[in-house]
């Protein structure tokens, strides 16, 4: 490492003890005001936004950060299946960004970003504010192609919930869940490759299948899939086995889970041009997905529908000067998950730091963690390691997997135990 | 600043001590990235129940990433973790956890 030039020295020096109190990027008039280490905007507080906010702050405390995020209250989609299961409330899964603001030095805007403007490097939100960067890290999540079936539009996801953004989806679905009968069907949809949590549907319909062993349990569970193949699919069906015997069928694309049509009124889905007909008395349909609207808006999607970057930075190969990181991106072997996000941050974080001192990138390596409850006391996990090569971030060849297919219940329930460790450990990583 | 706890006294140490904040911010290092990524379950405020990290012992740490790395050591995740990484960056963990408070 090079040592601090004569400039930074000298610069450092001449702030002095004003430098902490320089202040924050936003002057009322919404211009950034000039800082060392320049302004970083983020657009986005879920687990990609929040952590690059707070780790942007953490890797240079000098560093202005503005993180703007519609809600006051964030609700995981981790741990959201645990909620329609009955395992866990909402409270549990709710965050909150007072810890940013008021122990990480993060400026948190309660607004949403309603256009980008990559060359003057501006952002304006609903509030009506126009705020400069100096760099922009874009977190938007994911947004639902609702075209992409007909008979359903996103104005039926009251009715048929989708759930995959945790909050009042999460509410909807968990009432219908309690209001439906014994002996009812409950249908779901999952999505087709890539999908924000690839475990995700699999999960889904082992807390419901938990709830419904407890309250009805002549009710039956229907996954109708857009694949053939999902995420540890031996240890979720030997799971399902195990405990909700014959309740939980999956039916892969080939036989009849290539949902073709959904029939609203009638809560049905109809694949293989109406020669399948599924009629749920709840209906949880997961729409296949884009990335987040304003980096589809802005045109960091190119012509596709996730965000090209380069992955050892994550700034987009579009836009430069904007970094899209977790479900929005594309990370070449990372699935799109809370951790991913999580660890994406660092990487920008770092390379914005790195960027904007003049230094060339560090390589980047990330993780990926996840952890899915079969029952409250068995969990199954996947995890992996990723580093650079080839311009793509790669899976690190003899590392990572999925739980042993053997494993004694004692190691479910350690792992059962882990999954509400890292879920304690990630959201005070993110927003603690 | 921590890194004028390991300076000279005097006028010295606030002058490094300011310039210490861009520097340590402008060469956010590997190790620093490297180890960041383990923060996501080993939470450096020692929430949750994964083993808190923050301060562990170098030489215990690496030894301990090696085990799980060759087996050793079994645990429910870590082995198929610690095989993603090289001895090198092992080092890096084990330094960088034995730095941070």
């Amino acid at each position: 490492m090079t040592n601090f030039s004569r400039r930074n020295f000298l610069k450092a020096v001449g702030i002095g003890g004003a430098a902490t109190v320089a202040g924050f990027g936003c002057a009322p008039n919404g211009r950034a005001t000039a800082s060392r280490n320049g302004h970083v905007v983020v657009v986005g507080g879920g687990s990609g936004g929040a952590t690059a906010a707070k780790y942007l702050k953490r890797f240079s405390p000098d560093m202005d950060v503005t993180l703007i995020e519609p809600t006051a209250t964030y609700y995981t989609c981790y741990g959201s299946n645990w909620v329609l299961g009955g395992h866990a409330q909402m409270d549990d899964i709710a965050q909150t960004y007072d810890a940013l603001q008021s122990r990480h030095g993060v400026k948190v805007v309660q607004d949403s970003v309603t256009s980008i403007d990559p060359a003057r490097r501006t952002v304006r939100t609903a509030g009506g504010d126009t705020i400069n960067y100096d760099r922009l890290i874009v977190s938007p999540g994911i947004d639902f192609r609702y075209d992409a079936v007909p008979g359903i539009t996103a104005a039926d996801s009251e009715r048929i919930p989708h759930a995959w953004k945790a909050g009042e989806q999460t509410v909807i679905l968990r009432r219908q869940l309690e209001a439906m009968p014994d002996g009812g069907v409950f249908v779901m949809v999952a999505p087709g490759n890539p999908f924000r949590c690839p475990p995700g549907p699999y999960e889904r319909a082992s807390m419901v299948a938990h709830y419904f062993k407890q309250a009805k349990p002549r009710s039956k569970i229907i996954i109708l899939d857009n694949k053939e193949n999902f995420s540890k699919q031996g240890l979720f069906i030997a799971g399902w086995e195990q405990h909700y015997g014959d309740m939980i069928e999956w039916v892969p694309s080939s036989r009849g889970g290539q949902v073709e049509e959904i029939d609203v009124a009638n809560l049905t889905a109809i694949s293989d041009g109406g020669f399948n007909v599924f009629k749920a008395d709840v209906l949880n349909y997961v729409p296949p997905q884009t990335a987040g609207k304003i980096a589809m808006d802005t045109g960091l999607a190119g012509d596709g529908f996730w965000c090209p970057v380069n992955q050892m930075t994550f700034e987009s190969t579009i836009h430069p000067g904007i970094y899209v990181i977790g479900d929005s991106s594309v990370a070449g072997a990372m699935p799109k998950s809370g951790h991913s996000a999580n660890n994406q941050a660092k990487v920008a974080a770092a390379a914005i730091i790195r960027d904007l001192a003049g230094l060339e990138p560090v390589a980047p390596s990330t993780a990926n963690t996840c952890y899915s409850l079969i029952t409250p006391d068995h969990a199954i996990s996947v995890a992996a390691v990723y580093a650079y090569q080839d311009g793509t971030m790669a899976g690190v060849e003899g590392a990572g997997g999925v739980s042993p297919a053997d494993a004694p219940a004692s190691v479910r329930q350690m792992e059962a135990v882990y999954t509400k460790g890292w879920y304690d450990g990630i959201t005070a990583d993110i927003w603690g | 600043m921590k890194c004028s706890r390991t300076l000279a006294a005097g006028i010295a140490v606030s002058m490094m001590a300011l310039a210490y904040v861009p520097q340590a911010a402008a060469d956010t290092t590997r190790g620093e990235l490297l180890t960041s990524s383990c923060f996501a379950c080993h939470s450096i405020d020692a929430t949750g129940n994964m083993p808190n990290l923050v301060g562990y012992p170098r030489d215990l740490l690496i030894s301990q990433m090696k085990a799980f790395k060759d087996g050793s050591r079994v645990g429910t995740i870590m082995n198929r973790l610690a095989r993603g990484y090289t001895e090198e960056e092992i080092v890096l963990m084990g330094d960088y956890f034995a730095k941070i408070q």
